[in-house]
């Protein structure tokens, strides 16, 4: 856990917070923004969805702490109207979504709407630090329960699905999951599967891209079983 | 109305207020709901209405009175109340819902025994009744009307009633030929009428001036109609808000701030004081996010896995302050072989909240599978050698893998990867 921050002694990351509560925004601040210690740089707070799109608008952060009830159409929206900047081929703006919720439509609504990880507020300090630059790094973060979720919504879709190369998990991604689910950390699956950490962020990747593409599928087979298309 | 009549029903309905009957009436329930209500028999009861219909027709009035006034309900008198000559038209004592085509046969038929007597009643008293001959021309439109408002008004009922028990498709149809029926019959009793009275020449104009009556009611007052629907509806929404409005608040004043309370109190104890808001917390989300009733009443068993293995962990974690987190995948109902890993699980979650919840939270996951339900419970204490365990300890040989053994399903106990123990827990399931 600490070995990943001190890897990263020399890196900085830019991260916007947004929440409606005033009060949880000082704590989170509190707990990850001492620059020096932990690198990350809080330059932007916002509390609804047009503040939040205009703070991240404005300061081009590399993450944005994203929380799920927001005044104002909720993180759903703020990943809607920032969709371009996190398309950016240069300096993409990642988002993860950090919420007291975590009830199964929430987390999965967010994570379809382009956030690369969902945690949520009981993680500690240390956790949350990791999470961001794990994040900026493009890869996807993965709570238990979120893991959870993510193997109950692919197995529940058991019917023949038209690409089935692209909506279903892999054996090894399932694997990934389930450990996930069971508590462990990155490296510690790494290690239960003799894989390197970098082939599990690429497996965990690999599920949250297919999550999303689920999406557009499922609207797809949704239309053409309505004949709409 | 002696209210004292000692009747059997009074104490399955404590508030003694007088109902048609739904169940088994025959034509508007007044006799049923009469009968339970006095605690009589109902067919004294239909017998007094025939022999008040053969007064002058006395008793018509009244049923149509009590028809007019008194709401439908349910219920009514019960099967021990009810002749036996009557080849058992109720086989079950009053509110028996979900039994429709039963019901549905059963009413057809009174229905049937109802309107032969009724003719039967109407031609003694056509006979008996001595009226001028001006009068008595009168009589069978009259009559016909009369038949024609019975029925739309059982109509009615019907579709009060079909509220409260859903009535299929097929009854639909059967319901909107009633209407018609009773529609046409009230036109040819009124039409009937009309002619005796000599004016069916002016028939066409009568009725075009009816009709532009009726257009210009429509016109003026439907507005002020569906204003007042509106309103009542909206009115009806605004209630039922506020009533859930005040079910939180009172949900959020019985445990959210006696909680908050007792946080209060136990500030200086931290252990106690996280205890306290995880219970909470669980308690809370419980009740916002599952569906309406089922997060308050926590007294029965569960009967599926997913329910089990929250309340186990629930009850673990506040047994021995220590936070549990669970992720179930899938469910299923539970069995015994079920129930047995269910109690290993909590065995083994009671293991990792003693011995390693220094480390953290417990992790709990549980899966299930078309062929198997997994379970893993693990911590991220200073671990344990089940070899080194002393073989008179019997928690973990006997309540977790002996257990499972014992029920054909498999316990694995090892040191997890990133340190502490992790128990995995395999059962097969029950072919279904």
């Amino acid at each position: 856990m600490s070995d990943a921050t001190e890897n990263e002694g020399e890196r900085r990351v830019r991260v916007v917070l947004v929440d409606d509560h005033r009060m949880f925004r000082t704590g989170v601040q509190a707990e990850i923004g001492r620059t020096e210690t932990t690198g990350v740089e809080v330059v932007g707070e916002a509390a609804d969805v047009d503040q939040a799109v205009s703070v991240i608008t404005a300061t081009r952060p590399e993450v944005v702490l994203l929380d799920v009830h927001l005044p104002g159409g909720g993180g759903v929206e703020v990943l809607r109207r920032c969709a371009p900047l996190m398309a950016d081929a240069e300096e993409p703006v990642r988002f993860l979504a950090l919420s007291v919720s975590d009830a199964a439509e929430d987390v999965i609504g967010v994570i379809r709407g382009g956030a690369r990880g969902y945690v949520t507020k009981t993680i500690t300090g240390t956790d949350l630090v990791n999470s961001v630059f794990r994040v900026q790094d493009g890869d996807a973060v993965f709570s238990p329960r979120l893991a959870g979720f993510v193997l109950d919504a692919f197995a529940s879709t058991d019917a023949p699905p038209i690409d089935e190369d692209l909506d279903r998990l892999t054996q090894r991604e399932r694997e990934v999951l389930r450990l996930i689910a069971r508590g462990y950390a990155y490296k510690e699956i790494a290690k239960q599967l003799f894989i390197s950490v970098k082939t599990v962020e690429s497996h965990v990747s690999a599920v949250l891209r297919k999550l999303q593409l689920s999406n557009r599928h499922e609207l797809t087979r949704w239309a053409t079983a309505r004949r709409l298309v | 109305m002696s209210e004292a009549a000692p009747v059997p029903i009074a104490d399955e309905r404590p508030p003694r207020k007088l109902y048609r009957s739904g169940d088994g009436r025959w034509l508007g329930g007044v006799a049923r709901g009469l009968a339970g209500h006095l605690g009589l028999p109902v067919v004294w009861v239909r017998l007094i209405f025939l022999g008040l219909f053969m007064a002058n027709g006395l008793g018509a009035l009244l049923y149509a009175a009590f028809w007019f006034f008194v709401p439908l309900g349910v219920g009514g008198v019960g099967a021990g109340s009810y002749g036996s000559g009557e080849s058992g038209t109720t086989a079950s004592p009053a509110p028996v819902f979900g039994r429709r085509g039963r019901g549905g046969r059963r009413v057809d038929k009174g229905q049937i025994v109802a309107l032969l007597a009724m003719v039967i009643v109407a031609m003694i008293f056509v006979g008996s009744v001595n009226l001028g001959g001006p009068a008595r021309a009168y009589l069978l439109p009259g009559l016909l009307v009369g038949a024609g408002v019975a029925l739309v008004w059982r109509q009615a009922d019907n579709a009060r009633r079909a509220r409260w028990v859903e009535v299929g498709r097929r009854r639909h149809v059967l319901n909107l030929a009633r209407s018609g029926a009773g529609v046409l019959l009230v036109g040819t009793g009124v039409t009937g009428i009309f002619v005796l009275q000599g004016s069916a020449q002016h028939l066409g104009s009568v009725l075009q001036a009816a009709l532009a009556v009726v257009v210009g009611i429509a016109l003026l007052a439907g507005p002020y109609l569906i204003r007042m629907t509106q309103d009542l509806s909206q009115e009806r929404l605004m209630r039922i808000r506020a009533q859930e409005r005040a079910e939180v608040a009172a949900h959020v004043h019985d445990s959210v701030l006696h909680t908050l309370t007792l946080i209060q109190r136990n500030a200086d104890n931290g252990g106690e004081v996280r205890r306290l808001a995880r219970a909470q917390e669980r308690d809370l989300r419980n009740w916002l996010y599952k569906p309406e009733g089922t997060g308050k009443d926590e007294d029965d068993e569960p009967t599926e896995l997913a329910e089990s293995v929250r309340r186990a962990a629930a009850e673990v974690e506040d047994k021995h302050g220590v936070p549990i987190e669970v992720v179930v995948v899938g469910d299923c109902p539970l069995d015994d072989k079920l129930v047995a890993q269910m109690q290993a699980a909590r065995e083994a979650m009671v293991n990792a909240a003693k011995y390693g919840g220094e480390g953290g939270a417990v992790q709990v996951f549980a899966e299930v599978d078309e062929a198997k339900v997994f379970v893993s419970v693990r911590d991220r204490g200073p671990g344990f050698d089940l070899d080194e365990v002393p073989d008179d300890r019997m928690g973990v040989r006997e309540s977790i893998i002996g257990r499972m053994q014992r029920n054909g399903g498999t316990a694995r106990l090892r040191p997890a990867p990133g340190g502490g123990t992790e128990v995995e827990l395999e059962m097969e399931r029950a072919a279904t």
